[in-house]
């Protein structure tokens, strides 16, 4: 029962594959070709191996500060990871009560900064912490603590940790919006049979809802780790390509920017940038097979 | 007695956190906001404050509007999210209705390449879609044109698109697809008048999903259409705020005034989006 004929699956499909072919996956897989070519000083190109990668790995001269963006890039998930994620699952599960009254508007509200530009929120936050204004210093003093207000932003040793914590701040509603969506589809049956059993509110969270939701917790997780690892915005609106104050703020992102485009003496390398990105492009790829294949099998197994 | 208290207490407790975090979300927002109409005596002096009939002054308005075209740059930005938008839409209803509904030979393949765009940022690529847009510039579609910026972020949307519709393709009723058949209506004529006033509101969903990072986006803008005449809001503001950093009444407005589109299509959409993010995760 053929309905169909061959022209009707090419016309179809043929826009999306063809634009998706060209701008997308034809420019990943040249990116990646383009990682084992060197390029001269008269920006003629040459195959050279994995001359790229030794350099960027053990060079120090492009080592250290791969290392150092690599280091910078892991605090900065982790800080998402372990800040980000029980807020949001907090704010879920007090939501997720029955008889909350204004759940949809405090919903609403925490949800609204993750529509914003990165950009927008980079410098709000900046003007917010600038010690020129003193919003945050005042804040602080009316609990008392005026004395530890510090330019934090422009400290190295708090530079990063602060710029993570502004991006936990705007994305905070993205895993609260997962998780809630997951612990209203538990059935109704199960919690009942607990609370029938004599369970305490707090056990039935912990011991069957938490277990429920660990599927969703692997998803944010995932969702967070691609966009850490691809993040720029944030830091160049706020730090600049430079990633200061001496690069400790520098992350993937804002490292294969300055290898592309070159900084101050040092001249862009597109070959070298593609070297970074194909870099860039195994950690997030061997990110999405960890939870793929490991996490969320395990996961399954442990829910069901 | 004792348990009343208790829920009475926790209840408490609940909108003690739940209102302190909503206040923590709004407060920056609103800051920005009320200091955006107040002059710079108003806004070093008490920012806090809301604008009174001494302190409030749209100067910072009046700079931004003189010293940066910012409509112009707001044209861009609508120009290329909504075209970009319409075409994600387009293409991503024809391939998802083709993958889902034509069972053909190498169907699983093709949607596997596609669902691959989902998990890899398009931004590694960079490097060769550069090279790309400086081979189409005789075409008009190279550096400093809104046409690629629109066709990466087709690509970049397409991926998800696809996916959810395809979802959705595959709950619309069998029957309903034969019947018109039977009828001996054509493929076209199934897909462009049954089929996608049917998927409607999913239609929608992903509409906000896609457009939001888009309008966004600064990367893109920044490495492919730098140039004053294409610049997108985005990139006005960053590169705005670069240049005058020190005159806080602009800085302040021209952030109100990228905030603003944004809150405005919220106030409509919200419910929409909320409603779509939670019917998407539990499936």
């Amino acid at each position: 029962m053929k309905r169909f004929s061959f022209w009707h699956v090419v016309v179809f499909l043929a826009p999306a594959v063809l634009i998706y072919t060209v701008f997308s996956a034809y420019p990943l897989l040249d990116t990646l070709r383009l990682g084992f070519y060197s390029t001269s000083d008269t920006g003629a190109q040459s195959w050279s191996g994995i001359a790229n990668y030794t350099k960027l790995l053990t060079d120090p001269q492009w080592s250290d500060a791969f290392w150092n963006a690599m280091r910078n890039n892991l605090k900065f998930f982790a800080i998402h990871l372990c800040i980000q994620n029980p807020i949001g699952l907090l704010l879920a599960a007090l939501l997720s009560l029955k008889g909350v009254k204004g759940a949809k508007a405090y919903q609403t509200v925490i949800f609204l900064p993750t529509l914003l530009s990165v950009v927008i929120i980079g410098f709000i936050w900046q003007l917010i912490l600038s010690p020129l204004w003193g919003v945050s210093e005042k804040l602080m003093g009316y609990v008392g603590l005026a004395d530890y207000f510090a330019p934090w932003l422009g400290q190295e040793s708090s530079a990063l940790i602060t710029l993570a914590l502004m991006s936990v701040w705007q994305f905070v509603g993205i895993p609260m919006m997962l998780i809630y969506a997951s612990l209203i589809a538990i059935p109704e049956e199960i919690i009942e049979a607990a609370v029938v059993e004599g369970a305490s509110p707090w056990r039935i969270f912990w011991q069957i809802r938490l277990p429920l939701i660990l599927p969703t917790l692997g998803l944010v997780t995932i969702l967070t780790f691609v966009g850490n690892f691809n993040a720029f915005d944030l830091i160049y609106s706020v730090k600049g390509a430079i990633a200061g104050p001496n690069y400790s703020t520098d992350i993937l992102g804002t490292f294969f920017y300055r290898t592309f485009f070159g900084y101050q003496s040092q001249i862009g390398s597109p070959t070298m940038g593609a070297t970074v990105a194909t870099t860039m492009f195994i950690i997030i790829l061997g990110g999405v097979a960890v939870y793929t294949y490991l996490i969320q099998r395990k996961l399954q197994r442990h829910a069901f | 007695m004792n348990t009343k208290i208790g829920k009475l207490s926790s209840t408490a407790f609940t909108h003690l956190v739940l209102a302190g975090y909503t206040l923590l979300a709004m407060f920056p927002i609103v800051l920005i906001m009320i200091n955006s109409v107040k002059s710079r005596d108003g806004i070093f002096d008490n920012p806090l404050a809301f604008p009174t009939s001494e302190t409030f002054s749209l100067v910072g308005f009046h700079k931004v509007l003189a010293k940066s075209p910012f409509l112009h740059f707001f044209q861009n930005s609508l120009t290329v999210t909504i075209v970009s938008l319409v075409l994600i839409l387009l293409f991503a209803a024809m391939a998802a209705w083709a993958l889902s509904e034509y069972k053909f030979r190498g169907n699983r393949w093709l949607a596997v390449y596609l669902a691959f765009g989902i998990m890899v940022p398009i931004r590694l690529g960079t490097v060769s879609i550069l090279k790309l847009a400086v081979a189409l510039e005789p075409f008009h579609m190279g550096v400093n044109t809104l046409a690629i910026l629109i066709l990466v972020y087709v690509a970049q949307g397409l991926p998800l698109a696809v996916m959810i519709l395809s979802e959705f393709m595959q709950q619309i009723p069998k029957e309903l697809k034969e019947a018109a058949r039977c009828d001996g209506v054509g493929e076209f004529k199934i897909f462009f008048q049954i089929i996608l006033p049917l998927i409607r509101p999913a239609v929608a969903t992903v509409a906000v999903f896609t457009m939001v990072p888009i309008w966004n986006d600064l990367w893109f803008p920044l490495i492919l259409a730098p140039g004053e005449e294409t610049q997108t809001v985005t990139l006005g503001v960053q590169q705005f705020i670069g240049q005058y950093v020190t005159d806080w009444n602009a800085v302040l407005a021209s952030l109100s005034l990228a905030v603003l589109p944004v809150l405005i299509m919220y106030v409509f959409a919200s419910r929409q989006l909320i409603r779509g993010i939670t019917a998407g995760a539990v499936k």
